[in-house]
């Protein structure tokens, strides 16, 4: 394992130099519309052997097994929905109703309350450093999800709990607010929009949905780190100018549960590599 | 304030659960969760940031397609929301309005990744519009608005209702997805007649 993940990490350092050269090749050299895109694509190509994202994916491997925590407890009896320690698929159907804490919860509010009940971590220590490139959160996300690749997000809503967050999800979708009155639907309404030259999934849209929510969570070219969905679209509501939303918040979760229902049937191929 | 953002947040998800009671609307379940989502917020930026005037409140509710009732108000509200430069020369300076057009950057209050001191607050017109010819990294969400200028003069009508369409698109089409620039006081009046010379002097790369 060891051995295996330094030869690994060589090859990633390598893969992640050359991607930081393409993606400032895309954003200044670009002489039509489909030229930055090209790039990524290239750039996607490239590492379809080696995503840096399975770096994490490997730390989340060891954090998931590790005796952690004031109980020195694995994290290998979390059930993530489908029983205790099952991962494999637990991402495709998340976010979903669990009975013992009475909520809807996504990825990583579960991996917290598996965190502070399993190994008896705190919140803030099963959290650290949510913000940065890196952290011990993302690593588990990053495993977790990974363990989907290749199913069918399968996230209808259907237990009463999810539905009524996924309706509350779609008005907070429209909800207009602040000084630009944005809400997520004035970018991610429309076909083939795009913000300067990146292309826009429109989310009213199934399919545009898939091939969006299906890549995440993602290696960031540009934030030369792996983001979950719920630090992307927190960093949404800061393109907004809406103070900071709470990580693991209701609003994240219900635009989650939404998100995750209008891209139900969308194969995974997370990790993906985005811009 | 300083308190890191996690703990407010799932202990209130602990002990309330995000299960509001059934017999609420999607509208009031959803105004809920905005209020227990953003706990660093403080009285004023939950204010000015997440609360809703009137056509916010509409036109969310709405999907942005009002009903014609709807539509009628919001023209009236956004009308009566219209100023002006007071030296009332609503033809400006384009080059500071080719400026603005470029400028994405500007009232990022959240304390994640906050904007850099001193930053200019721009209209980030190029984010949404094909403005000059030049600039190739235009976007599409808004119309194009190559030749502007070109195509309409500069007659003072034309001056007039492109300052007026910056300034609160919402006075001509209710529910657009364009910021009301001048009416929310993201652009000054003066800004917003530099953004009009931008697409209406002939000087300007719009029009070249």
């Amino acid at each position: 394992m060891k051995l295996r993940f330094s030869e690994r990490m060589s090859t990633r350092l390598v893969g992640a130099c050359i991607g930081a050269m393409l993606a400032a090749a895309a954003v200044t050299a670009t002489g039509d519309d489909n030229h930055a895109v090209d790039e990524i694509a290239k750039y996607r190509e490239m590492l379809k052997d080696g995503n840096p994202a399975e770096l994490m994916e490997m730390r989340g491997d060891e954090l998931w097994t590790m005796p952690r925590g004031p109980k020195a407890t694995t994290l290998e009896q979390c059930d993530l929905g489908l029983g205790p320690g099952v991962v494999p698929g637990a991402y495709a159907r998340l976010p979903r109703w669990f009975d013992d804490t009475g909520t809807v919860q996504d990825i990583e509010s579960r991996l917290v309350t598996c965190m502070t009940t399993l190994q008896g971590l705190s919140v803030e220590e099963a959290t650290r450093n949510w913000t940065k490139p890196n952290s011990d959160i993302e690593a588990l996300v990053t495993f977790v999800a990974t363990k989907s690749q290749g199913m069918a997000i399968d996230a209808p809503a259907l237990h009463p709990g999810e539905a009524a967050l996924a309706e509350a999800g779609a008005e907070l979708f429209f909800r207009r607010a602040g000084p630009l009155d944005f809400s997520c639907a004035t970018c991610h309404s429309q076909d083939h929009r795009r913000i300067r030259l990146q292309d826009l999934p429109n989310f009213l849209d199934p399919k545009s949905a898939q091939s969006s929510m299906i890549t995440w969570p993602a290696y960031r070219v540009s934030q030369s780190g792996v983001w979950t969905l719920e630090r992307r679209l927190i960093d949404c509501f800061r393109q907004m100018r809406t103070p900071d939303a709470d990580y693991l918040s209701d609003a994240i979760i219900a635009l989650e549960v939404y998100l995750q229902k209008q891209a139900t049937g969308g194969v995974l191929e997370a990790p993906g590599i985005k811009r | 304030m300083s308190r890191p953002f996690s703990i407010a947040v799932v202990s209130a998800l602990l002990i309330t659960g995000n299960a509001d009671a059934a017999d609420t609307t999607a509208i009031e379940r959803t105004e809920a969760i905005v209020g227990r989502s953003f706990s660093s917020a403080t009285p004023a930026e939950r204010k000015s940031r997440l609360d809703q005037d009137e056509v916010q409140a509409t036109c969310s509710a709405q999907r942005n397609q009002p009903t014609e009732a709807a539509a009628a108000r919001i023209l009236e509200l956004s009308r009566a929301t219209l100023k002006y430069p007071e030296d009332g020369r609503l033809l400006g300076d384009w080059k500071e309005g080719e400026k603005l057009a470029s400028v994405g950057t500007g009232g990022q209050i959240g304390r994640i990744q906050p904007d850099k001191p001193g930053v200019r607050r721009g209209g980030n017109c190029y984010a949404c519009h094909v403005m000059a010819a030049k600039e190739i990294a235009a976007g599409n969400l808004g119309p194009s608005l190559a030749s502007y200028g070109k195509q309409r003069g500069t007659s003072p009508e034309v001056v007039r209702l492109t300052y007026e369409k910056i300034f609160n698109a919402q006075a001509f089409y209710p529910c657009s997805h364009m910021p009301r620039f001048g009416s929310n006081a993201w652009l000054t009046p003066q800004e917003v007649a530099d953004a009009t010379a931008f697409l209406l002097d002939p000087e300007s790369p719009v029009n070249k």
